[in-house]
């Protein structure tokens, strides 16, 4: 039964959190481009800290994730024939994950906070904004706490394993989830959640990371359009 | 050169009585949603003050327009492309929904639901963004309404900049004119520059600028890059939305709906001509105060043959064309110069222009001490200092506003000895440089101001639109909805992409309290 379990979730559940997310996405874009924004609520309530804290997540949540893409998906020998090991590969993720990890984590705080506390903010809320930020959050807090299980073995084999999952699932082979079947169930809570975000991430106004404007630097100021 | 052409608006302040008429018939039609109650795309300021939202003229706290940088080119004042889109996190130059007001309602139902008591039942505000209960009211859209506020407040005003504002705190010296405001349709417009998804944009064919709504991801740039303010944050929908210029109705040939419903008549559309390839160079024009001069420059005369060939070789409709030759805005802005564009030092080139309001004599002119200048009275004797009109106007330059307000001041002088003391007093009119057939065809406009003469509006060509968008297609259709045509976002219930409706009201109905005895 637990084999299943594992099975089902670490085996199956990425495929079918990718294609929801993928192709959810794909659809709401499609049908639904009214809803496609990043529901600011800083009208709402703008007091200095909200800034602060908005920044803090923003650039903490972006680092992760790019920590998280690089650090899973390189290939192990592209590391170890630059000269460093398991281990010291494992110093470095801890340490930058933590650091932007307690980034994330501050402004985070206050933005559950103010989420679920502020008025106006409260009363603009759907379910699922509300939902998201606290998947987010426990999220994080489940990320932090695998540095704390990691301080216990400093060999880097863990994050091997960790790594073979995750690049065994992206290049389609089958027993990937047998990588992970005896880690730390820390790790496989901070999995199964990520799971579910980008599960709800189509549902959700996280979708705004998709529209990241990067073309505005490039383009001229004005903008004429025939009707 | 690259004719293009707009339908351009004046309004004639001189005549504004401040009855609101304008606004309200716009919220009725375009803002009565939940998520925009407290937007109003024309609102009406009594002037001094600090407006709405407050200190939008402040362009040191709300960064809004352009400014010229050393090397002589111009950038939005909210920074360059970089800077932009590294305040996307947190936009720290947006006014937040404090600055303009809490939206409110009141408890209606309570008048008719209330049980017996010994007082009359009263109806109480509740904010709309909460549904809870406001004690007091703080702050609306027309706070200062004729004078509201104490004048330490009212003061912080901008265009008091370089007047020795002291003096009009007292009650004997104080003024007041109305300030109708709506967005500008510039020529130049830094909401464009600022929107970092392109959502936003200028009409080829008329000018008027719009938000794709479908676009727009609500990173909120513009409301922070246009320096009149009147781009809205609608947080209910997380899309940003301003004046729509009426463009259905435009497109038809009506006025807009604040123009066909205002009661004084204060309000022209025409088309004006105008060459886009100078728009970057006037505005970056060097001096501030030559602006002025510089948008004029960039209009085209329409009854000029070799314009109008040239124009009509670009493709301008030849109705189009005609309707610029009687276009009410040209005549005022252009041939009369009684109009001008509002904060020409943002450097967007406004398009809907104003004339300055005259106003009541100084009391020392009563007693018999008027300074006269011939047969009107000085201009320095106004009520309304010269200096607060032009900082409005015309980048503080006082000289074309006094200009401007001389012939006004003449032509009634002029039209007034004809009609009341028989005399034909053409004196009057050749101190301003004016003759008696172009007053007689200002009064025609500027007082009898008859519904022809006041808009000219030449119906869209929809054989030259892109998409064959016209009633064939729309049969069946929605008509104006929510962005995302008949379904997701605009129907009766959320959609399943997490959208909320935006047909129904959150709060009101509103469960009214058994008050206890």
């Amino acid at each position: 039964m637990e084999t299943y379990i594992n099975q089902l979730i670490f085996g199956v559940g990425p495929y079918l959190a990718g294609t929801i997310f993928l192709l959810g996405s794909f659809l709401r874009y499609e049908r639904g481009q009214y809803t496609w924004r990043a529901m600011s609520s800083q009208t709402l309530s703008n007091p200095p800290a909200f800034r602060w804290a908005s920044i803090a997540f923003h650039v903490g949540i972006l680092l992760l994730f790019f920590g998280h893409l690089f650090g899973l998906l390189t290939p192990t020998v592209v590391y170890t024939s630059l000269g460093m090991t398991p281990g010291a590969k494992q110093i470095m993720a801890m340490v930058a994950g933590g650091l932007f990890g307690l980034l994330c984590f501050a402004g985070l705080s206050y933005l559950v906070y103010r989420r679920l506390f502020n008025a106006r903010v409260r009363a603009n809320s759907s379910p699922m904004d509300t939902f998201i930020i606290c998947l987010i959050y426990l999220q994080l807090i489940t990320g932090l706490c695998t540095l704390f299980v990691s301080m216990d073995h400093l060999d880097g084999a863990v994050m091997l394993e960790l790594a073979h999952w995750a690049q065994g699932i992206v290049t389609f082979q089958a027993g990937a989830w047998q990588y992970i079947v005896d880690v730390h169930w820390i790790y496989k809570t901070h999995i199964f959640l990520g799971l579910l975000m980008f599960t709800a991430f189509p549902f959700s106004r996280l979708v705004h990371i998709w529209s990241w404007p990067v073309e505005y630097v490039a383009r001229r100021y004005q903008i004429v359009r025939p009707q | 050169m690259r004719i293009r052409a707009q339908i351009g608006k004046v309004l004639n302040l001189d005549k504004c009585i401040g009855c609101h008429t304008c606004s309200v018939t716009c919220k009725n039609v375009w803002t009565s949603r939940e998520g925009m109650e407290y937007a109003w795309f024309n609102n009406v300021e009594t002037k001094p003050g600090v407006g709405y939202p407050k200190e939008w003229e402040n362009q040191e706290r709300w960064k809004g327009g352009w400014k010229r940088l050393d090397d002589g080119t111009i950038q939005p004042r909210i920074g360059g492309r970089w800077r932009v889109l590294a305040n996307i996190f947190a936009n720290p130059d947006m006014p937040a929904i404090d600055d303009y007001y809490e939206p409110f309602d009141f408890d209606y139902a309570h008048l008719q639901k209330a049980g017996d008591s010994k007082t009359m039942p009263t109806a109480r505000p509740r904010s709309l963004l909460t549904g809870k209960r406001m004690e007091k009211i703080e702050w609306g859209p027309n706070w200062e309404e004729i004078l509201g506020t104490e004048f330490k407040h009212r003061s912080k005003d901008y265009n008091f900049e370089g007047v020795q504002k002291e003096i009009y705190g007292q009650f004997e010296n104080t003024f007041m004119m109305y300030l109708p405001r709506l967005c500008e349709h510039c020529l130049n417009p830094t909401c464009v520059a600022s929107c970092p998804s392109g959502a936003i944009y200028k009409r080829e064919e008329d000018g008027i600028v719009l938000i794709d709504q479908d676009k727009c991801r609500g990173w909120r740039m513009c409301v922070s890059g246009c320096p009149y303010k009147k781009i809205y944050y609608n947080w209910k929908s997380g899309k940003s939305e301003k004046c729509t210029f009426c463009y259905p109705r435009i497109e038809v040939g009506q006025p807009t709906v604040c123009s066909e419903t205002c009661v004084g008549r204060i309000r022209y559309l025409g088309v004006m001509l105008y060459d886009a390839d100078r728009i970057e160079e006037a505005a970056s024009t060097p001096n501030e105060q030559d602006l002025y001069e510089a948008q004029m420059d960039v209009f085209l005369n329409p009854h000029d043959p070799e314009i109008e060939a040239e124009a009509r070789r670009q493709g301008i409709p030849d109705d189009w064309l005609e309707a610029a030759k009687n276009s009410p805005v040209y005549k005022m802005a252009m041939e009369w110069k009684v109009a001008f564009p509002l904060h020409p030092e943002y450097r967007t080139l406004p398009m809907v222009w104003y004339a300055p309001p005259l106003s009541p004599i100084q009391s020392a002119a009563e007693s018999g001490r008027i300074g006269y200048n011939g047969a009107i009275p000085d201009v320095d004797q106004l009520r309304i200092p010269v200096r607060y009109l032009a900082n409005m106007l015309t980048a503080g330059e006082e000289e074309p506003i006094t200009h401007a307000l001389e012939r006004m001041l003449a032509m009634r002088a002029f039209m007034r000895g004809r009609n009341v003391d028989g005399v034909e007093d053409t004196e009057v009119l050749e101190r301003v440089g004016l003759d008696v057939h172009t007053v007689e065809e200002m009064f025609r406009y500027m007082a009898i101001a008859d519904y022809e003469d006041r808009f000219v509006i030449p119906t869209n060509k929809r054989e030259y639109a892109h998409s064959m968008y016209d009633g064939q297609t729309e049969r069946g259709g929605c008509g104006f909805s929510f962005g995302s045509g008949c379904n997701a976002g605009g129907g009766e219930d959320a959609d399943v992409f997490g959208g909320k409706p935006n047909n129904k009201r959150q709060f009101f109905s509103v469960r009214v309290e058994k008050m206890g005895n």
